[in-house]
């Protein structure tokens, strides 16, 4: 398959690790923002390749970059709530279905009676909409910069198709001011940051060097393949031992630095920054995208004004502890214990971007030796 | 890679898209079943409209002297062997799919369910929930297509039931099969008898039932078409058993849950571990390319048309040839051993060279968010 076999060549991966031992002479802790590339890390046991030792080595640290974890239980409070409604067909993409709100998930309203659909692609909610007019259609609008422009396209087709029971549940979060919180907090001890590359497609880079020159921190864009993130630790680790901190961009093949400028110019008009909490993490200022003025009509939760939600966290989830990169999911202890993908606590054990369920569906409840000893022949 | 990602959401998930526009006048008696285009409450009364499918609709297709009767129950000659019997509910939608149809699944499934019991397939049972208003162009052409694979895979349906419900209550055409086989000597077969040591063979590719389904359920169109691998396996698996009876210890054909619950299933069932390579499975490009662009691991996803085989390494090389020889396992690989280490779970070796722990999912697998 072009562009994916070729980076997952497994003699290609253990030169390239070999490399990172030969100039690693430090510890150094990098941070891979995005959710997909900790699932890759894991998958791929990309992490157990790189150098580990006393006094030197690469610890990859699980950043917050999944959406579905970082959305607000009220939010989801409030999804569920609208999902329930008659004459309400809900959509959203599949692993939203289910992340628990407090009592219930997205599956158990479908179970009830709820018409909750997955779809693909925000605009075939735009289709659904034109097709039942005697329906309110809701799109749960959840993501980063990635997913932000179907999103904004979904609402500009309703506008222009005029569309009166289309809307949007609208929880999109920015990547920049989540590096500026966890680079901010006194607790802070990620030196290094693996740039997530999919949000770069959309974005590019451009906004980053003013944070890599504040923080003094080296940044790469870097990819989902194996060697993609071999390439990107490895070039971040030359820069840590080099004392550099410059932003680089080893996804050449899919980013540039402006990024997609009609994108950029969608989402400038169909939204406006905002602050937005941050599930596990709290409220980070500017740090997400609400319908602008001029769309505003299209916000569910204006339409369908949902109050009196009370929400409970589990006590024993340490989530935000593990979004933030304070602890790895195994030393929550109630992972694989209490919390499973089973009967979740988070949602970071069941988003597919979740760091948690990375580690259970990944077998990381199996210590690095064991798993290194389960393989011997096939 | 697809091309082009397209979503229909017009076709209601009871869609006959893709759905044979036959008509079947060339039926033994075309007119009193014309009288009604599709099913009405009184085909499942039965009276008359009941009587009158079976004579013209399911007697004609699945004709054999056990069903001839009629009777209450068919009465069938099995000899003195010990018998196996299995049953299967099917509710599939798409009713038609690219390489197949409900009819076919619902004989197929019932046939390797028994073939890989160790058992050779003999009759199965048939019985049809229609919702009222389902075409009976549609059903006539489901039933054909059961009698044809029955046929096939050398079996016969002796006996049968049809059951209507009101329009709302079902979806369109739900089956049920029941299958009695023979178990054939000196083979011992089950899911508790996978031995460390064993070598673990697939007869093909994975995930082609599973990604066929998908793409015309969820109106993904592909570059190229993607075809369910539903096919009776218990010509492929006699071949085996037949040279090499003794040295196979388990078989299972990985429908849902796909080859990853299979092999969890049985490393629990008979307290082994199982160490795959995942560069040795099978997938065909255009699976794993639809996989990537869902976020779905083709482990998970269902076939129809392959089974796993637990052998003795000595034997392995026989039996791997000997699927290779059919035409169904072209494809056919090794894919790992049994292990006395780490007790119920799969484990894989990546192509980088790390091992993963492959667990039993919780439901079916979600297209991811991005």
């Amino acid at each position: 398959m072009k562009y994916l076999t070729e980076f997952r060549d497994g003699e290609v991966a253990q030169r390239m690790a070999r490399e990172i031992h030969a100039v690693t002479t430090r510890p150094w802790k990098i941070m891979e923002v995005c959710g997909g590339q900790t699932h890759s890390i894991i998958k791929n046991g990309i992490d157990q390749m790189l150098p580990n030792g006393v006094d030197m080595g690469v610890e990859m640290i699980h950043g917050p970059g999944c959406p579905v974890c970082v959305t607000p239980l009220e939010l989801i409070d409030k999804a569920l709530a609208i999902a329930a409604q008659p004459g309400v067909i809900f959509c959203s993409f599949g692993d939203m279905l289910r992340v628990p709100g407090t009592d219930k998930d997205l599956f158990q309203i479908k179970g009830e009676g709820g018409d909750v659909r997955i779809v693909y692609s925000p605009l075939d909610a735009v289709e659904l909409a034109a097709k039942n007019p005697d329906r309110q259609v809701v799109f749960f609008g959840v993501g980063f910069e990635t997913t932000a422009p179907a999103n904004a396209m979904s609402v500009h087709v309703a506008k222009r198709r005029g569309l009166k029971n289309f809307s949007v549940l609208v929880s999109h979060v920015l990547v920049p001011p989540a590096i500026t919180a966890i680079l901010g907090a006194p607790e802070n001890k990620v030196q290094a940051f693996l740039l997530a590359g999919h949000v770069c497609s959309v974005m590019g880079y451009w906004e980053y060097p003013p944070l890599a020159e504040r923080f003094r921190v080296p940044m790469v864009v870097t990819g989902f393949e194996p060697l993609d993130l071999l390439d990107g630790i490895r070039r971040t680790v030359l820069q840590l031992e080099q004392g550099s901190y410059e932003v680089e961009n080893a996804y050449e093949r899919v980013v540039n630095f402006e990024g997609n400028q009609p994108a950029q110019k969608l989402l400038a008009e169909v939204f406006e920054v905002t602050d937005r909490a941050w599930r596990g993490i709290g409220v980070i200022p500017k740090s997400g995208w609400r319908l602008s003025e001029a769309y505003r009509e299209f916000d569910a939760e204006d339409r369908f004004q949902i109050s009196g939600i009370r929400t409970v966290e589990s006590p024993l989830c340490r989530a935000g502890d593990v979004l933030r990169g304070v602890i790895k999911p195994a030393e929550c202890a109630a992972f694989g214990k209490q919390c499973t993908p089973r009967h979740p606590l988070g949602a970071t054990m069941v988003s597919s971007e979740g760091a948690c369920a990375a580690y259970y569906n990944y077998g990381r409840f199996l210590s690095a030796e064991e798993l290194a000893k389960a393989v011997v022949s096939c | 890679m697809a091309k082009d990602l397209r979503v229909d959401v017009a076709d209601s998930p009871s869609s006959t898209q893709g759905s044979p526009t036959r008509d079947f006048a060339n039926w033994s008696c075309p007119l009193p079943l014309a009288d009604y285009p599709s099913i009405v409450m009184g085909h499942g009364g039965g009276g008359k409209l009941g009587n009158e499918l079976v004579e013209h609709l399911f007697l004609p297709a699945f004709r054999n002297p056990a069903l001839e009767n009629l009777g209450d129950a068919a009465a069938l000659d099995l000899g003195s062997g010990r018998i196996a019997m299995s049953t299967d509910s099917f509710v599939v939608q798409p009713l038609f799919f690219p390489g197949g149809s409900i009819g076919e699944l619902a004989v197929n499934g019932t046939v390797n369910d028994l073939a890989v019991s160790g058992a050779t397939p003999k009759y199965l049972s048939a019985s049809f929930i229609l919702e009222e208003g389902f075409p009976l162009a549609q059903l006539a052409a489901i039933v054909e297509s059961m009698a044809a694979t029955a046929k096939s895979a050398g079996v016969q349906i002796v006996t049968g039931d049809t059951k209507v419900v009101e329009r709302g209550h079902g979806d369109g055409c739900y089956i049920n099969t029941a299958g009695i086989g023979v178990l054939r000597n000196g083979v011992q077969v089950g899911p508790h008898r996978a031995r460390p040591g064993d070598a673990i063979l697939i007869s093909g590719t994975i995930g082609d039932h599973g990604m066929a389904i998908m793409s015309v359920r969820e109106g993904l169109e592909f570059e190229s078409q993607i075809r369910s691998d539903c096919a009776a396996l218990n010509g492929m698996i006699a071949t085996v058993l037949d040279a090499a009876g003794g040295s196979v210890h388990a078989m299972r054909d990985p429908t849902r849950g796909g080859l990853a619950s299979t092999l969890n299933e049985i490393a629990q069932a008979s307290g082994v571990g199982i160490a795959i390579d995942e560069e040795s499975l099978p997938v065909r490009p255009e699976v794993q390319s639809a996989c990537e662009l869902l976020g779905l691991d083709p482990v998970y996803v269902a076939n129809e048309g392959k089974v796993v085989l637990f052998v003795d390494e000595e034997a392995a090389d026989v039996v791997l040839d000997l699927l290779r020889g059919h035409p169904l396992g072209r494809n056919a690989a090794r894919i790992g051993q049994v292990t006395a280490e780490h007790i119920g779970l799969l484990v894989a070796r990546t192509a980088m060279g790390s091992n993963r722990v492959i667990p039993l999912q919780i439901g079916e697998q979600l297209p991811r968010i991005c």
